[in-house]
């Protein structure tokens, strides 16, 4: 996947614009983190690593990160949370008990 | 080579010839044998297609769309309250701009439960953008499945390939199947230019605020408005390659008329040999068939118009609290000309009644009696 950014394009006039309903880079510049009152976290003691979350993740916010354990090629979800907006699909969608839970949000 | 199908293959045929790649579908009667044929074809391998089973028309029009937008050609088809439901995704069809052709059985809409033809379905959904094609025979539902696709993925906008319940979905007829080489030449592999790609991200129909949607819409029109030239462009070159022209619309015997029957889809055909008997009477009238509806044809219907001293169209369908949508789309389209000649609107074989030539007949006799149009609708066959 591409790195995030911030890069946007406007489009002026109709010329411009492309014939259909689409973006013309990703939409990374919309941090849809600001939308969250709810916030899930993750236990790394309980999660198995299985990236149902980061499969289910509507937003790009969760990031798969690779690691190495005993030479083989892993990876752990971690939640960007300028992106996260606290739908909760992880959370229903994680199989593990408790591997991810949630904090309200707040001071 | 030649086949005797029903028109409900003549469409699973028009998509398999058309090389359609994903094909999202819900049976519904009338339309079933459509799917039933293209499912066995993605199945034995006579097709190389994906056959996507859904739970309703609705998910089988947002599956359309999703294949759409990866660059798929995609077919699906439906029909009455299968159309109804999938209301919604139709206009997001249009707006994600995804060159689906769908065929659409036109049947009566419920309640009373009814399977009989009826255009009230498909033209209720006139305002979602989708281009509407209504055909006479079970040739023309074949070869407009090909056209269809053709102007389609020029402009970008979806087009329902629409036929009459029973009248031509279960009639067999002898069509002839193009070669599948010269439908190839014809109508290359669809390449859009924006496309699901994950090497290349877009958001597809993210939220958008008054400052970006209105160019949009602006476009979608203009996208359709290039579709009337192209629907006769297209027609034309079909009709060199394959034998058989087709254009936005059809006349018969309209070079001398005084008078003119306006109709659309198998009705058409009926009011054709209505209008040879009628000659043999010594009447001077013509035939003006609508093919394509959306977009609507109103240049060269006004063009017709302008040398007739009346006219009176047939609808098998009918917008309550107005009437026939045929009528109120030709009325509309010569409104501002100089002297429009009066136009009468009847209303015949609602829920799928007969229509005969003699019908069509007693119509004309009618309406030449009149001095003028009194109403907006004259009732035909309904037992008062
Ligand atoms: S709460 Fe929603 S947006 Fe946030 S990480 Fe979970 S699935 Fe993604
Ligand atoms: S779904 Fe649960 S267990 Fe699987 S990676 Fe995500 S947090 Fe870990």
């Amino acid at each position: 996947m591409p790195e995030k950014t911030e890069k946007q394009i406007v489009f002026d006039k109709v010329k411009d614009t492309p014939p259909l309903a689409v973006s013309l880079y990703t939409m990374d510049y919309n941090k849809t983190g600001s939308w969250r009152n709810v916030r899930p976290v993750i236990d790394y003691e309980k999660c198995t690593g299985c990236m149902t979350c980061w499969k289910f993740c509507p937003e790009p916010a969760i990031d798969a990160e690779k690691y190495e354990e005993d030479g083989k090629e892993k990876y752990k979800p971690v939640i960007d949370y300028e992106y996260c907006k606290g739908c909760g699909i992880c959370w229903v969608e994680c199989p593990v008990e408790g591997a991810i839970y949630t904090e309200e949000e707040g001071e | 080579m030649r086949k005797v199908m029903i028109g409900n293959h003549a469409l699973s045929y028009g998509a398999k010839i058309s090389r359609a790649q994903v094909i999202p579908a819900y049976p519904i009667t009338p339309q079933t044998e459509v799917v039933e044929l293209l499912s066995e074809m993605c199945a034995n391998g006579e097709m190389d297609a994906k056959f996507i089973k859904v739970e309703s028309e609705h998910s089988a029009m947002t599956a359309s769309i999703g294949a759409s937008a990866t660059g798929a050609r995609v077919f699906t088809a439906t029909s009455a309250q299968g159309l109804a439901l999938m209301h919604e995704v139709l206009h997001w069809a249009v707006g994600a701009r995804t060159p689906i052709v769908m065929g659409n059985i036109n049947r009566a809409m419920a309640p009373p439960w009814t399977i009989w033809t009826e255009q009230t379905d498909s033209l209720a959904q006139r305002d979602t953008g989708w281009m509407q094609l209504y055909a006479q025979n079970s040739q023309e539902v074949l070869d407009s499945v090909i056209q269809a696709y053709k102007v389609a993925e020029a402009v970008q906008i979806p087009a329902m390939v629409i036929l009459a319940a029973f009248v031509l979905s279960h009639t067999s007829e002898a069509v002839e199947l193009p070669e599948q080489g010269k439908v190839d030449e014809f109508l290359p592999p669809y390449e859009p230019e924006y496309r699901i790609d994950p090497a290349n991200p877009h958001a597809f129909g993210g939220l958008t605020g008054p400052d970006g949607y209105f160019e949009l819409r602006y476009q979608i029109q203009k996208a359709i408005e290039d579709a009337l030239p192209k629907w006769d462009e297209v027609g034309a070159e079909f009709g060199e390659v394959f034998g058989r022209k087709y254009g936005l619309i059809e006349t018969y015997k309209v070079e001398d008329a005084k008078n003119l029957i306006i109709s659309s889809a198998t009705l058409a055909s009926t009011a054709r040999t209505a209008v040879d008997t009628l000659r043999e009477k010594g009447e001077k009238v013509g035939l003006l068939r609508i093919r394509i509806f959306r977009p609507f044809p109103s240049a060269q219907i006004r063009s017709i118009l302008s040398s007739v001293d009346r006219a009176v169209v047939v609808d098998r369908n009918i917008s309550f609290g107005a009437s026939g949508i045929f009528y109120q789309e030709v009325k509309a389209a010569v409104y501002n000309e100089k002297n429009p000649p009066p136009i009468f609107g009847v209303i015949a074989g609602i829920g799928g009644r007969d229509v005969t030539k003699k019908d069509i007949i007693d119509i004309y006799e009618d309406i030449m009696r009149m001095d003028e149009p009194k109403s907006d609708i004259i009732w035909k066959g309904v037992r008062l």
